[in-house]
Parts: C-alpha cells; structure tokens; sequence
C-alpha cells in the first residue's frame, strides 16, 4: 500500500444504462508514469475525472493519494496536479502571474510562490518573458509551461490529459524530459495519449476498450504479448473489437 | 480567504486587459446619456409657437411682445380659432400654442387674475416640457413688471394641457431606464461571458481539480464586476446631475443600496445563463435577446407599459429591471423613502434569491 498511489477495484461509473466504466482495476506505483490508453469514447476521461476529485463512482473502490475518492475528494485535489489538452493557463496574464494566481489557489505561501517562481521561470529560459503574456508565447512553451505550473505545488500525483496535442515532435520529446525528470523526483504521473511513440515513453500502460481495461503491462510485454513490432499494432489489435464508436 | 483574493486579484487582471469590454461597459453609459440627452432633450429653439390672442388688449399684446423677443419661439399668429390649433395638432405642424381668452387683460386688471392656456404636444415630452418652462417664466416675468411696489401681484395663471400625452411621461425617465440598461448588460452579459470563457478555454476544468471551492469561483468572478458596476452606476449619476442637471432628491446611499441589489440579480442571472451554456457566443446572444431586449421593451422607460397589452403587462413583472427602474425613478426623482419602494426592492429582492439559488444549484450539479 505504501508505494501504491492510486488504487482502483472493480471501478464503475455508469449514467443511466450506459457504463462508461466497467469493474475497472489496476493500481499506480509511486515515481511511476503511467500510460492511459483508449480510443475516444472508450471511459479514459470518466475514470481519470473519478480519480481526480471530479465525479463520484457508481461503484467500486478507489483510493487516491491515500484518499477515498468517495469521502476524501477535498484532499485529493489538494495532492494532485492536473494538465488537460486544452490549454490550461491563462493567455491574459503575464508568465508570472500565471505562476502566483495557481500557486495562491493550491494555498502556497507568498514567499514559497516568489521562491519557486524565481526558480522556474529561470530553469525554463523564460526570465526574459516573465513579465509578458502567456498569450504571446510560442505553444511548445506555453505546454512547457503549463506542466511545470500543474506541478508546482509539489503534488503527488499529476494528472496529464492529452498533454501533447498539436505540439510539434521537438517539443514534445522536451516535454516526455520534463515528465521523466517529475517522475525522477517522485511525482507519479498518469497520462493519457494518443500518441503510440509516447505510449512507448511510459513505465506501465493500461489500455481501455469499451470501459474496461483490456490489458496492463510495460510496453515491452506487451509487444511481446501481441506479437507486434510497435504499440500502434497493440493498440490497434486491441481497439479494433471495441464496439463503441468514437465520440 | 487568502485563495479568494488571489482569484479576484486574477479577475481584475482579466477584465482591465479586455480593452474593448472596459471601453463598451464604460463607453455605453456615456453614449447612452449624451443621445438621450442631448439628441432627444436638445434645447428648444426657435420653435413655433402658435398664438391665439382672443383679448387684444394692452397685456395679452406686451406679453406676445415679450415672446417674440425670446430666441426660443417664432410666433405665428395666423390661426384663428381653436379648432384651426387642433388641426394643426394632429398634422404636427404645431407643437405648441399659447391661448389668451377674450378679456384677458380685463380679468388681470380688474380680477388681479387671469388664465392662459398652454398646449404642447405631448408625444415630444421633452420639447413640452421646456416650452411650458420657458412660456411660464416669460409669464412670471411680465407680471412682476406689472406689479407695482411689494403690492399684491397680479397673477397670470397658465393652464396647462400636454396633448397625447396629459401625464408628461418619458422626461425624465430615461436616466433610470440607462442605469437599468447599463447594469443589466455590463452584468448579466459580462459575467456570463467570462465563466463561460473559462470553460471554453478548458481553464475550468483546472479550476475544479484545485482545492478551491467551485462556489469561490462563482463569487470571485462576480466581485469584479460588482465593483465595475457600482462605478459604473456613479459615473451614470454623476453625468445625469453634472451633465443633464438632474436633480437627485432621494437619499444617495439609498440608491446605492438599491443598485446593489439590482446588480445582485443580475449577476446572478449571468452565472444562471453562464451554467446553460459552453459558448461564449450563445452566452453573449442569450444574455442580449434574453435581458437586453426585454429590458428595453419591459421597463417602461420607453414605452409607457399602461398601453400595453395585458399580456405583456404580465411579462413585464417578471423583468426585474421594471422594478429596479420603478424604485429608482420614486428615489431619484421624486425623492421618496425606503417605506415607499419596500414593494419593489421586495420584488426585486426576491428575484434575485431564487435567480442567485438556481444558479448556484445548477453550478453544484455541473460537478458531480
């Protein structure tokens, strides 16, 4: 239990009769990344909202952080961070208040928010755009940005929802970096993608089809298991019976 | 508490970088009074003013004298009779007369009194006003000159009749109805508008998977505004008394405290339409046709809601600016107490409760 940061047993959401998410089960390590795998439509977004304090299970177990999901949402936010594919910062503040107005709302002292800013901003190269708006920065930044903002507050577990969409390749081979050296430094990571070469960047992978997972392993076994040369042949031998169509 | 100020800190930051917002949510008032204002309260000149002088005596013709001296009026005599004034009337080609009945300057003498008649056209209720003004203290004029020494007066008693329009409704009327107007719009479009860019933006999302409490949200994005719209109101106020010289007779705190809860509801059904929507767009155009309209058609400040329809009469009590305007005109015009407007602000009150508790409720249903 102790390195264990996210359990889930028999996990299930359902609205009305359709189950977005069936007797789901797995649990994430600590410092571990962990791939979240699915076609659209296949539960990724319901389970990963349960698991961030956001929607309530229909049934089943789930802990977080050491936090029940069912009783314990208030703490769970507090200890995780979270990154969605939409940009998450705002484009009408400067770099730094970007940086103050998340540090303020996850209750880190003024002196703590100057004190990591300081250290941020200067670890990105962004010194010089400290002062500008998000806005006027290049979206591989902006992405960079937006990941070191989701962890600022040190969470223990950072959620990451399609981080990488529409970042060009350099960028995000930066940007997997900065997840490694989060990962390096404890922070758990969970992350959701569509990219089958990111897939392959991940510790573990879990693959959903139709609300339930389908397989759970490294990619290494994986491959090995499905007797395919890359995760793209293992996420297509998997998805392809999904009877749901996408969204 | 200290997360909640670093939030409204953030909103303030949004609202005075979106330029073009402060420019239309201060612009607007300023607009709104110079037309109404001006362009329809111009000052009368050289207006026509058609006289029928049925005395023809030594003071109904000094007192024709005196008018004709005036810059405001041109004097045409060329009527006859009454019946001719009335036709002129109804074309538009008179706006207003002056009528001496036979005997005037008989009656002033010897009765110390004596009548004339006003008509104005009442559709045009600012020009009627300012000519009955104007006429009146031309009246007043000339029978102190005629009053000799600290002798009792002779008093010329001005009969006054606005045709179409006996009450002189719409005068003053619009300052109100801009407030009203103003604050509906800065508040229930801005602030739909700016929870609705958060979700568009996907910010909202980050929002609700932070500790901060989703209430908090909803109140730090309506302090900003809050505050816009109370210096808003005051700039509205400023330039009704300072620049259409307005006079406010009611208590001023009074009219803030009303303002507040006015902006309250609005607010309030900002965040309520804010939780319908996932567009800015559909924000923006439910809050226009959706507030802005009924507003102007409901209030009464444009036009007069006794000639409705009952139907629409009906309507126009669940718009809450009617009441708002109601409370505002009793205070501001014509200088009347809380004990006067406790109905309204009642009204008004209970509006905003249940848009204030829907709103939230549905924001609550949002997460779950």
């Amino acid at each position: 239990m102790n390195d264990k940061v996210i359990v889930c047993e028999e996990l299930t959401k359902q609205f009305g009769d359709f189950v977005a998410v069936n007797h789901i089960s797995f649990d994430v390590r600590k410092g571990e990344i962990f791939g979240f795998l699915g076609a659209n439509g296949a539960g990724k977004t319901t389970a990963m909202r349960i698991l961030c304090g956001l929607s309530y299970p229909t049934s089943g177990k789930a802990t977080v952080a050491g936090f029940d999901v069912y009783k314990q949402q208030e703490s769970i936010k507090k200890n995780i961070g979270y990154m969605s594919q939409k940009f998450s910062l705002y484009e009408n503040l400067t770099v730094v208040e970007n940086i103050e107005f998340f540090g303020g709302v996850y209750g880190l002292s003024s002196a703590e928010i100057r004190r990591r800013s300081d250290r941020l901003v200067n670890k990105l190269g962004l010194a010089p755009e400290a002062k500008k708006l998000v806005g006027s920065l290049p979206l591989g930044w902006k992405q960079k940005l937006a990941f070191s903002v989701a962890i600022f507050h040190d969470p223990q577990i950072v959620f990451l929802d399609e981080p990488t969409g529409g970042v060009d390749p350099i960028t995000r081979r930066q940007f997997w970096d900065m997840i490694y050296e989060a990962a390096a430094a404890g922070i758990t990571v969970f992350v959701t993608t569509h990219y089958m070469d990111e897939a392959e960047y991940c510790n573990r992978i879990t693959v959903m089809v139709d609300g339930k997972v389908e397989a759970l392993d490294t990619p290494g076994n994986l491959k090995a298991r499905f007797r395919a040369a890359s995760m793209d042949e293992v996420f297509y031998q998997l998805a392809r019976g999904a009877k749901r169509s996408a969204d | 508490m200290k997360q909640l100020l670093v939030f409204i800190r953030k909103e303030f930051f949004h609202v005075f970088r979106d330029r073009r917002t402060l420019l239309i949510m201060f612009g607007l008032p300023v607009v709104q009074i110079v037309l109404f204002g001006f362009a329809l309260t111009s000052e009368v000149k050289n207006i026509t003013l058609t006289v029928i002088d049925q005395a023809r005596d030594v003071n109904s013709t000094q007192i024709i004298n005196k008018i004709k001296s005036s810059s405001y009026f041109i004097v045409d005599e060329s009527a006859i009779n009454y019946d001719a004034v009335s036709t002129a009337f109804k074309k538009g080609t008179a706006k207003c007369a002056l009528i001496f009945p036979a005997g005037f300057g008989n009656d002033l003498q010897h009765a110390g009194q004596a009548q004339v008649q006003i008509l104005t056209d009442g559709s045009d209720p600012n020009m009627a006003k300012t000519v009955v003004n104007y006429l009146t203290s031309i009246l007043t004029a000339y029978q102190q000159e005629i009053s000799p020494g600290a002798q009792l007066p002779y008093r010329i008693i001005p009969e006054q009749r606005m045709l179409y329009n006996e009450e002189g409704n719409g005068s003053l009327n619009f300052i109100p109805g801009v407030m009203a107007l103003v604050l509906m719009l800065v508040c229930t479009a801005l602030t739909s508008v700016a929870v609705v860019r958060e979700k568009e933006l996907g910010t909202m999302e980050i929002l609700l998977v932070s500790p901060f409490k989703p209430l908090l949200v909803l109140l730090a994005k309506a302090v900003p505004y809050l505050v816009l719209s109370l210096a808003n109101f005051t700039l509205i106020l400023v330039l009704a008394v300072f620049v259409l010289h307005v006079e406010v007779k009611g208590s001023i705190l009074l009219l803030f405290l009303v303002s507040t809860l006015f902006i309250i509801a609005c607010l309030s059904i900002g965040l309520m339409i804010s939780n319908t929507t996932n567009s800015q767009q559909t924000a923006l155009l439910l809050s226009m046709m959706g507030m802005m309209i009924p507003t102007l058609i409901f209030t009464g400040f444009m036009f007069p809601l006794e000639n409705m329809p009952w139907i629409f009469q009906m309507i126009s009590y669940v718009v809450p600016a009617r009441w708002y305007f109601l409370i505002i005109k009793a205070v501001m015009l014509k200088g009347l107490g809380f004990s006067y407007i406790w109905k309204e602000t009642a009204v008004l009150l209970g509006m905003t409760v249940v848009a204030l508790s829907v709103a939230l409720k549905n924001f609550k249903i949002r997460l779950s």
